[in-house]
């Protein structure tokens, strides 16, 4: 009897789960692929590249100067005689860091408070949403600008203040994602099947509101990197001797007309990873879209 | 010659995963005053078919792969475009199913109303206005002159069905298509629309095409009823034919779901629930008066029986079920479950008596986690209430599979993988898991296909007997209601207007609501 | 309707207050006081000029004297450079940077809105894919690689456009305001899309389509006004955009606008110029978001109904 209905189980047609419905939906989009595929070799080179980079970070050679793209030195070199693929290729560490950190800053706060909100609900929501809407009008752009003269170039500060500013959107994402599971009606069913709050927000609420969290995290990061290369550019961002790859793009806007390879290069990493991310958040979105999964 | 004649049409959508004939092949006319019913369930292509005469299917991925439809003589799947812009809104013009949807929302009323007239013919502003408010009278808007330039918003579900077959009529078609146009209202809207739909007919003495999931509905009104399974016609003939001598084993199977006659009550001594003077009210801000959705309501449910509750949208049928089972917050009253007062509980002890109540949801789409198996599903509330073990979980889910129908070779697959009326069983499947004592039932079949809808129908009346079940089964069918509920409650507004079984409520009701919602009942003469 | 503004307006007020509060303490509470930097100053000078600028009273006082020039629409003096206020410098920089904002808005949302809307009424063909693609690389090239790109392309290689100045030489102009604009007119692409996509799709168009309309009438007279409601709500944080993006544009074109100044007074440590240009931009942006959200309100009927009157 017993190892019957193991077998029966064991043999049973194997489902198609959303998420690998998803996978198999986002495989068939090329743009999408080509950017994961960036985007993970763009990750494994920050990673390793103090053991990959061809040549020193600091290292100047001041008789060399500014190079174009040669054997020696792919990329060319900058004004100071230092190879500029070692150049982008710390700059993109920063860069990319920054992406991530901040987006988790912003992705740890926005999901607890927008989750608290949507599930509490009544009055507790109306003043944490409140607070959001509030905040929302702020001109925060010009704030972290502020923040930046004021306290100094801090990296830390630079990750706190740009996620202090995308959790934002996390949290009204998340509120409105519990808030519209919370009245479906299999969350009902398991109230009624009296499961408790936290095993409810475990196993029926958190797997259905982790697409959209997914997709706006992925579309988040650009965001960020893009916020990052804008102060370092106006040069309230990543101070010297640390690089990234808006401050390589400002080094290279100044000295463009004679060396415009210390433009382009540094210009092309960043939008490349631009690229790489908002395709796959596009294509993450459609796959994920669970609407369309119905039918 | 007929107004409409359609041969041997054939629709296809073309799609990565293939070709699917939606229309395979089928022939019907439609006369001049007459009313041709299209009958089917869902993917049966009869919306399809409509569509594609006046080229309204997306192409691609639709496409016309052959056949004629001679309107008038002319060839409407030959037309052009342009040809055919010339037809729709002026010779044949349609009205949908959901008039919440179908009205632009950004545009008022009187201005839809007006521009198929400015449209297709030479008319002054002025001229258009006053022919838009000379219909609007006849559908039977209140007050025209002053709601023209109303936002559809402004309206409610019937009377926006009415400014759509105003706009519809505007222009004198010849031809009226109309696709379930009473589906998404109440009962009562639903009898007025489709008194106002016959006698604007005759009164015109135009074709109309009315497609309908639905015998019933279109039984006093039909001339000619065609019904279509899988792209096909399978019978089709007039009223007479169709209701009384069909040949076909679907057609049978069809009128086979419209619900028969009273449940012969059984007694049943022992109460089990008693509500009393139940309020469960929505606040809507600090100001503002709250919703009482439930008001002031008392009944006693008997152990074993089937109790009916009726009402129209807004009747507060399905806040009372969810108020019994604590899943809304009561705002005053009791209910006394076995002697036990289930507003006063909390804690573990609610959840003690959750074990002995479930629900069955009305959308099977949405009563599933989309991400947990069969197999999670209804081992979830096996394991909870330590109704099996890690090791027994399996057995019990497979028995209850088996109980419900459901083939054992599914337990891996996800809601999405599933047919309407599978999900449901699934649905059925959970709530039974805990062997609950007592179930309500919100709208369990009305989100399916009429066949199917007795399918389930006839498992929750089995299941019921083998489980020893109370079941108080909502809806806001009459004729289901009757079929299946030892008593019958029916709600208005928030309060029970009438009580009784269903034999007394159909032969002798005392209250004026109960009359109009039994006059409601489409096709009333199929059910005695 | 005017309810709503009102209360719009209402809410308006504790979010400026609240960005004059912030503002004011983070500057005065900034590591080194304004004169630090600076290099021997005689002590009774420094006593002189912060007795000038109100340092040596207690920060409450100074917070309410700073509110009360404030009101009278006084955003105070310049510390860097005495004699000048910071009204003198809006006056000067507004209307550049309000000239340039407007020719990049209007970039954005012309290029931007047809080519969504084109995207949308053919979607998955070419006519969807190639603006789509554009705006892809749009958002992608942001305005402070875009501009010295544009300037290397057109101003140096070329030669066809000047490189910097704003109303100097006929066609300097042009290249700020496309370096600036073109980033927002991707974005608005893809949201008029979007939005046109999910309009298109609404039961109320096949009705239209029904009546036998054109297409071209069913797409502007049933489908705009819907699918360009979350372009108008877009409106606001766009504008923010735009001035954050005038300090990069500036920069780079040179152009004596308001986002240059400010970037100057950042990098001068000019905390009473950063104060008031700061409190002045915010305000700016609070209420030119609220015009966009009255706006998108306005477009519809139903949200209109709801603050009162039509």
């Amino acid at each position: 009897m017993t190892s019957e209905i193991i077998s029966d189980i064991t043999e049973a047609e194997q489902g198609t789960s959303l998420w690998k419905d998803a996978w198999l939906r986002l495989r068939k989009n090329h743009l999408a692929i080509v950017g994961l595929v960036l985007l993970v070799a763009l990750i494994i080179i920050a990673l390793l590249t103090p053991w990959i980079a061809p040549y020193s970070y600091e290292t100047q050679n001041l008789e060399l100067g500014a190079t174009p793209p040669s054997a020696q030195h792919w990329l060319g070199t900058d004004i100071f005689g230092r190879d500029l693929m070692t150049q982008i290729m710390y700059g993109g560490r920063v860069s990319l860091a920054v992406g991530f950190v901040a987006t988790s800053v912003a992705l740890l706060i926005g999901v607890t408070w927008g989750a608290i909100a949507g599930y509490v609900g009544g009055r507790v929501d109306a003043v944490m949403m409140r607070l959001v809407d509030i905040m929302y009008a702020l001109p925060f752009m010009i704030f972290i600008v502020l923040l930046m003269v004021v306290f100094g170039r801090n990296m830390l500060l630079l990750f706190l203040a740009i996620g202090a500013v995308e959790w934002l959107t996390m949290a009204r994402i998340m509120r409105s994602q519990v808030q519209s599971l919370r009245q479906q009606e299999f969350v009902e069913a398991a109230i009624s099947l009296g499961l408790s709050p936290g095993k409810i927000i475990v196993r029926h609420l958190i797997p259905n509101a982790l697409g959209p969290i997914i997709v706006y995290t992925t579309l988040t990061i650009p965001a960020v990197m893009l916020l990052e290369a804008f102060l370092s550019f106006l040069g309230l961002g990543i101070q010297p001797p640390k690089t990234s790859w808006g401050l390589l793009i400002s080094y290279g806007a100044e000295t463009m007309e004679e060396f415009p390879w210390l433009l382009i290069f540094p210009g092309l990493a960043l939008s490349i990873t631009l690229f790489s991310l908002n395709f796959l958040g596009d294509g993450l979105r459609d796959a994920l879209d669970v609407r369309r999964s119905k039918d | 010659m007929a107004l409409l004649e359609v041969n041997n049409l054939e629709v296809s959508f073309v799609t990565r995963m293939g070709t699917n004939k939606a229309v395979d092949g089928i022939s019907f006319s439609v006369e001049t005053g007459k009313i041709t019913a299209i009958i089917g369930e869902s993917g049966s292509g009869k919306s399809v078919a409509c569509y594609s005469l006046l080229g309204l299917i997306p192409q691609p991925p639709g496409r016309v792969d052959g056949g004629t439809a001679l309107f008038e003589g002319k060839d409407l799947l030959q037309a052009s475009e342009s040809e055919l812009r010339k037809i729709r809104g002026r010779d044949v013009a349609m009205i949908f199913q959901d008039p919440m949807t179908c009205l632009n929302p950004f545009m008022t009323i009187g201005k839809q109303l007006m521009e198929p007239l400015l449209f297709h013919r030479d008319v002054t502003k002025a001229e258009a206005k006053a022919r838009a408010l000379q219909l609007l009278e006849e559908v039977g808007i209140r007050d025209p002159a002053n709601t023209f330039d109303n936002y559809p918003h402004e309206f409610s579900g019937g009377m926006r069905q009415r400014v759509m077959i105003a706009m519809a009529l505007i222009n004198e078609p010849k031809l009226l298509i109309a696709d379930e146009p009473t589906t998404a209202l109440d009962v009562t809207i639903q009898a007025q629309i489709l008194q106002l739909i016959a006698d604007l007919q005759k009164n015109r003495d135009i074709g109309v095409i009315f497609i309908s999931h639905d015998l019933a509905v279109v039984a006093d009104i039909a001339d000619q009823i065609v019904v279509m399974q899988q792209g096909k016609i399978v019978e089709a003939g007039d009223s007479d034919h169709i209701f009384h001598h069909a040949e076909h084993p679907y057609t049978q199977k069809l009128l086979a779901a419209i619900p028969g006659d009273s449940k012969q009550p059984e007694a049943h001594p022992e109460t089990l629930i008693e509500v009393r003077n139940l309020c469960t009210w929505f606040g809507q801000g600090k100001d503002a008066e709250p919703v009482k959705a439930v008001d002031d309501v008392s009944f006693d449910i008997r152990r074993g029986e089937i109790l009916g509750l009726v009402g129209e949208s807004g009747s507060g049928k399905s806040t009372i079920g969810r108020s019994i089972l604590r899943l809304v917050p009561v705002t005053s009253g009791h209910v006394n479950f076995d002697g036990t007062d289930l507003t006063q509980l909390e804690g573990g002890a609610l959840k003690q008596m959750r074990r002995r109540m479930q629900m069955i949801f009305q959308d099977p789409f949405a009563s599933l986690n989309p991400r947990m198996t069969v197999f999670d599903t209804l081992a979830e509330p096996l394991l909870l209430h330590g109704i099996e073990n890690r090791k027994t979980v399996a057995s019990g889910v497979l028995k209850l599979m088996d109980d419900v129908g459901l083939a054992r070779n599914f337990v891996r697959k996800y809601p999405h993988e599933f047919s309407g009326g599978q999900r449901q069983r699934i649905a059925i499947g959970r709530a039974l898991a805990t062997r609950p004592e007592f179930v309500v039932a919100d709208e369990p079949v009305s989100a399916l296909d009429v066949t199917i809808q007795a399918q389930i129908l006839d498992l929750m009346l089995d299941l019921g007997k083998e489980y020893g079940l109370t079941m108080l089964f909502v809806s806001h069918d009459l004729a289901v209601v009757r079929h299946l509920a030892d008593r019958i409650l029916v709600l208005y507004k928030g309060k029970v207007v009438e009580q009784g079984t269903g034999g007394e409520l159909f032969e002798h009701p005392k209250e004026e609501y109960t009359r109009a919602l039994l006059q409601s009942i489409p096709g009333r003469s199929l059910l005695d | 309707m005017w309810r709503f503004i009102s209360l719009r307006l209402l809410q308006a007020v504790p979010v400026i207050l609240a960005v004059i509060t912030v503002t004011f303490f983070l500057v005065r509470v900034a590591p080194g006081g304004p004169f630090d930097s600076e290099k021997a100053v005689l002590p009774e000078v420094k006593a002189a000029l912060e007795a000038q600028y109100r340092l040596d009273r207690p920060l409450f006082e100074q917070y309410f004297a700073y509110l009360g020039d404030l009101a009278q629409g006084d955003f105070g003096p310049s510390f860097k450079y005495p004699g000048r206020s910071v009204n003198e410098l809006i006056a000067a920089g507004l209307p550049v940077t309000a000239e340039l904002g407007l020719y990049s808005l209007l970039v954005a949302v012309i290029i931007g809105g047809i080519a969504g809307v084109f995207a949308a009424i053919k979607p998955n063909t070419a006519q969807d894919y190639i603006p789509m693609t554009a705006a892809m690389i749009g958002i992608c090239m942001p305005s402070f690689l875009l501009g010295p790109l544009l300037v290397l392309v057109f101003g140096i290689y070329l030669d066809w456009l000047p490189v910097s100045g704003w109303g100097d030489i006929p066609g300097d102009k042009l290249l700020p305001s496309i370096t600036l604009g073109s980033a927002y007119a991707a974005y608005i692409a893809r949201l008029s899309r979007a939005g046109m996509l999910e309009v298109l799709s609404q039961d109320y168009i096949r009705t239209a389509r029904a009546k036998g309309l054109p297409e071209w009438q069913v797409v502007v007279k049933h489908g705009l006004r819907g699918g360009m409601i979350p372009v108008v709500a877009y409106l606001g944080p766009a504008f923010a955009g735009l001035l954050a993006g005038s300090f990069v544009v500036e920069t780079i074109f040179q152009i004596p606008g308001l986002g240059r100044f400010y970037v100057q007074a950042a990098f001068n440590r000019d905390y009473t110029m950063i104060l008031g240009t700061t409190v002045f931009l915010s305000t700016l942006i609070v209420l030119f978001n609220l015009a966009s959200d009255v706006l998108a309100a306005w477009m519809n009927p139903r949200l209109r109904a709801q603050f009162g009157g039509k």
